[in-house]
């Protein structure tokens, strides 16, 4: 278990001061300068060398995807993107990070600048996240004001800040789609290629990496990249904002190293599970496009991205919503098809009509009013719809169904028996009619 | 996706215009963006014309576009696609928005959805009687630890019951909005657990302790990322595997050497290394099959300064099997069976002439295929009957002997 000394974000609830006076306080933009002088080479290696994988999701090495931006300038600039559209359903983490400690995330905006050559980083924040939004904004005029940012800072390294904001799709999360909405249009997911350190904001190398990757970067300087890759185990290395939703007796989000037991973790941090251990039925382990694992599997499985790989999931974001055995599961599950049916931008017919198609079924699943052997016509389907679209939502949105179907199908056939009993019994074809 | 509509016409406003103070800031903010990119403007600004009228009409789209330059077809896409944009009028008092998603499901939004219908209107997007409040269930609004939770304006209200609901709702319907302190319901702090934190019980200071490295023997397996056992490849995308810099010492130019790049060094070195009558060892690692070494920073051994590339070096005694015969290098790949890769390995040990393999004896043959780790490969695919044919008469010997063309 994670020490507080070894805590980056330590302002996580808000209980200090959230301005660059208190910032400092904590240790924020202390040896910037020396950092930004060392040079790019060296800020990447020390990245590199703590092992750090993005926080958004995928666990793309955050140092590797930063030397994806070509060295050679030829003359267009360079741009980081911040993705601050946090839109997965259970994930909550980087709205604590831009309400609290907002500073973390300016100030590795500029050392991630420096490693990446850009003079210009927009933070793309979610619509919905208003006040979050407001103290950022506090936050980089702070840092202008002080002049740690801006042409002619005292870092030596100019870097503007943009802070733009979305209205509310989820798709805007997907790099591609993001930088669409960012150049003001419908964010509708591009092809790739060419890719984004290639091609990205307006025809510009950009790099997008998530907010609690970036924010992470000072603290990971400070103190070493071999510090954050002394916590947790190989590969998965460093800490990790957790946030746990659903049926745990105290919900909340912290930061934990990554690797330790699931158990563990909702003991210490969320009074355990709602109704004893027992009574835990399935578990989203990473945000709602990964599938869930059943309660007995994910006791002892530890919390990185390796071991929920071997669990048959993903840590994803590391949001985990916990769902105990009063739960509908089917109709949890379907509330997710909802989702994705919602959030589909429209673009691939596999997707536009694949999720509004596994929505309706699952409606009926929720009631047995279906076939059995429409479990299987789902489960056929969603593997047509994965795979075949530009983004990954279609993969989302058939990864909880899958996940559905592979743990829970005795639910769905009990459910289906269930109506077909009571439809019979005392329903469509009436006992009475017989005598 | 959902199909969203424009209001109806009846209730559509004539004309749209921002407030004195909006159209200030709708200047600055058309300004933050590099030079003509002003189109990036067009979220925000709806936002602050939703702002200030509470919903998006027509004459708000088509001002938006003329101020920007856009055509009215696009920013009708842009408040069409981007769901935060009301299209129709909303509560004077309040717009209530009920996350409806899973995590808040699990923890009881169905009930505040009860309670909105019952309260406010059957339907969402529908004004309540007196026009003073409406509601709808949104996705995911990102507050899943403090679920369930509503927006109304700017604000969030987190932690709710249906009772503390129920008089959120009423308070707004009578103008009192303001006496309700946003955020959690149950006084707790923010996402921190109910009835008290669990971490950072201990004040922060600026203070950071100097971090020392555990011990070398046992520790250092734990610390050094990519020494440990089994690297993982879990979303390690197709590039990496082609990544061929151990270490980055800059950035490289493209993260995957084209063939025709190796290929072209890989002559270059061969020429040179005649010229010393000594076999070709410049192979890209790459084609030893060697892993991307993303994480293996200097062995595990991290000091914060650039770590060396080391490149992988051949094995010396597989050079030793034949002397490079003096003459020009012949392309080895043209017999069938000889990739880039097999090229390398053979010209590594000193095989760069058709002839010689063409001269290749049982005993030969066998200590080649142990080198190359290939079982077989050189007999089965026949290379001595092609070798000869291209030593004897290049291509056009090989089309005569083997009816075909050169792959």
């Amino acid at each position: 278990m994670l020490a507080d000394k070894d805590r980056i974000f330590t302002n996580l609830y808000g209980q200090h001061d959230r301005t660059l006076a208190g910032a400092r306080e904590r240790g924020a933009w202390v040896g910037t300068k020396e950092f930004i002088e060392s040079g790019q080479d060296w800020i990447t290696n020390e990245i590199k060398a703590s092992g750090l994988r993005g926080r958004g999701g995928a666990g793309f090495p955050t140092a590797l995807k930063w030397t994806f931006m070509s060295k050679v300038n030829d003359g267009r600039p360079h741009y980081l993107l911040v993705n601050a559209d946090e839109s997965e359903p259970g994930t909550c983490k980087d709205r604590d990070i831009l309400r609290h400690d907002p500073h973390h995330l300016v100030e590795g905006c500029l050392l991630a600048a420096r490693a990446m050559d850009a003079h210009l980083a927009f933070i793309y924040v979610r619509g919905e996240f208003i006040r979050e939004r407001q103290h950022l904004e506090r936050a980089v005029e702070e840092a202008y004001e002080a002049k740690l940012i801006g042409k002619d800072n005292i870092h030596g390294w100019d870097l503007d800040i943009i802070i733009h904001h979305g209205a509310g799709a989820y798709i805007c999360g997907e790099e591609t789609a993001l930088m669409e909405s960012l150049e003001g249009k419908k964010g509708q997911p591009r092809l790739k290629p060419p890719f984004p350190a290639g091609m990205g904001v307006y025809g510009n190398p950009t790099t997008v990496n998530n907010v609690e990757s970036i924010a992470v970067v000072p603290e990971i300087l400070r103190r070493s990249g071999a510090w954050f890759a002394s916590i947790g185990r190989a590969n998965n290395t460093g800490t990790k904002l957790m946030c746990v939703s659903g049926h745990v007796n105290k919900p909340a989000t912290f930061e934990e190293a990554m690797g330790e037991s699931f158990k563990d973790i909702i003991e210490k941090h969320c009074g355990g599970i709602r109704g004893g251990w027992d009574n835990l039925l399935a578990v989203i382990p990473g945000g709602a496009s990964v599938p869930c694992v059943p309660g007995e599997k994910i006791q002892n499985v530890i919390v990185d991205f390796d071991g929920l790989k071997e669990a048959g999931s993903s840590l994803g974001t590391a949001a985990i919503i916990v769902m105990d055995k009063q739960t509908d599961i089917i109709k949890a599950i379907w509330r997710l098809s909802a989702f994705y049916k919602h959030e589909s931008c429209g673009q691939c017919t596999p997707c536009r009509e694949g999720t509004g198609w596994m929505m309706r079924v699952m409606e009926r699943m929720v009631e047995g009013r279906a076939q059995k052997r429409e479990i299987d016509m789902l489960f056929e389907v969603t593997k047509q719809i994965e795979g075949h679209t530009i983004c990954a939502l279609g993969d989302a949105a058939a990864w909880p169904i899958q996940g559905l179907i592979r743990n829970f199908r005795h639910v769905l056939e009990e459910r289906i028996d269930q109506y077909t009993y009571s439809s019979t019994s005392d329903g469509a074809v009436p006992s009475m009619a017989a005598e | 996706m959902v199909a969203r509509r424009l209001a109806d016409e009846s209730v559509q406003p004539a004309s749209f215009a921002f407030s004195a103070e909006n159209a200030k800031w709708a200047e600055w903010m058309i300004a933050l963006y590099p030079a003509g990119r002003q189109q990036s403007a067009v979220i925000p600004l709806l936002m602050r014309a939703q702002d200030q009228d509470g919903w998006v009409s027509r004459a708000t789209i088509e001002t938006i576009a003329d101020m920007l330059g856009m055509a009215y077809i696009r920013v009708l896409e842009v408040a069409t696609f981007y769901t935060q944009f009301q299209l129709q009028p909303v509560g004077s008092r309040a717009h209530i928005q009920v996350c409806g998603t899973t995590p808040c499901m699990l923890r009881g939004a169905g009930d505040l959805i009860a309670i909105c219908k019952s309260k406010i209107h059957h339907d969402p997007h529908h004004l309540n009687a007196d026009g003073t409040m409406s509601w709808e269930e949104v996705e995911c609004a990102g507050a899943c630890v403090n679920a369930p939770m509503i927006t109304i304006h700017h604000d969030t209200y987190e932690d709710l019951t249906a009772e503390r609901f129920e008089a959120i709702v009423d308070a707004f319907a009578v103008g009192k909005g303001d006496t309700i302190k946003p955020g959690p319901q149950i006084g707790r702090l923010y996402s921190a657990a109910e009835g008290g934190q669990t971490t950072l019980l201990v004040k922060p200071t600026a203070k950071r302790e100097k971090f020392i490295p555990p011990a070398p023997p046992e520790a250092v397996v734990a610390a050094a990322p990519a020494v440990a056992s089994a690297p993982t490849t879990a979303a390690k995308p197709k590039a990496v595997s082609a990544e061929s810099t151990p270490a980055i010492k800059g950035t490289p130019k493209a993260t995957t050497i084209p063939t025709a790049k190796a290929e072209f060094e890989r002559k270059a070195a061969d020429v040179a290394a005649k010229a010393n009558s000594e076999p070709n060892k410049a192979v890209r690692p790459k084609a030893t099959g060697v892993e991307s070494a993303a994480g293996k920073v200097d062995g595990g051994k991290v000091s914060g300064k650039v770590p060396t590339a080391k490149p992988v070096t051949k094995k010396a005694d597989k050079g030793t099997l034949f002397t490079a015969p003096a003459g020009a290098a012949d392309d080895l790949k043209l017999i069938s069976g000889v990739s880039p890769v097999l090229e390398g390995k053979l010209n590594a040990l000193g095989i760069i002439q058709w002839s010689q393999i063409a001269a290749f004896t049982a005993d030969e043959i066998t200590k080649v295929d142990d080198a190359l780790n290939f079982k077989g490969r050189i007999t089965r695919d026949d290379w001595i009957k092609q070798a000869a044919a291209l030593a004897k008469g290049g291509e056009a010997e090989y089309v005569r002997v083997f009816g075909k063309k050169l792959r």
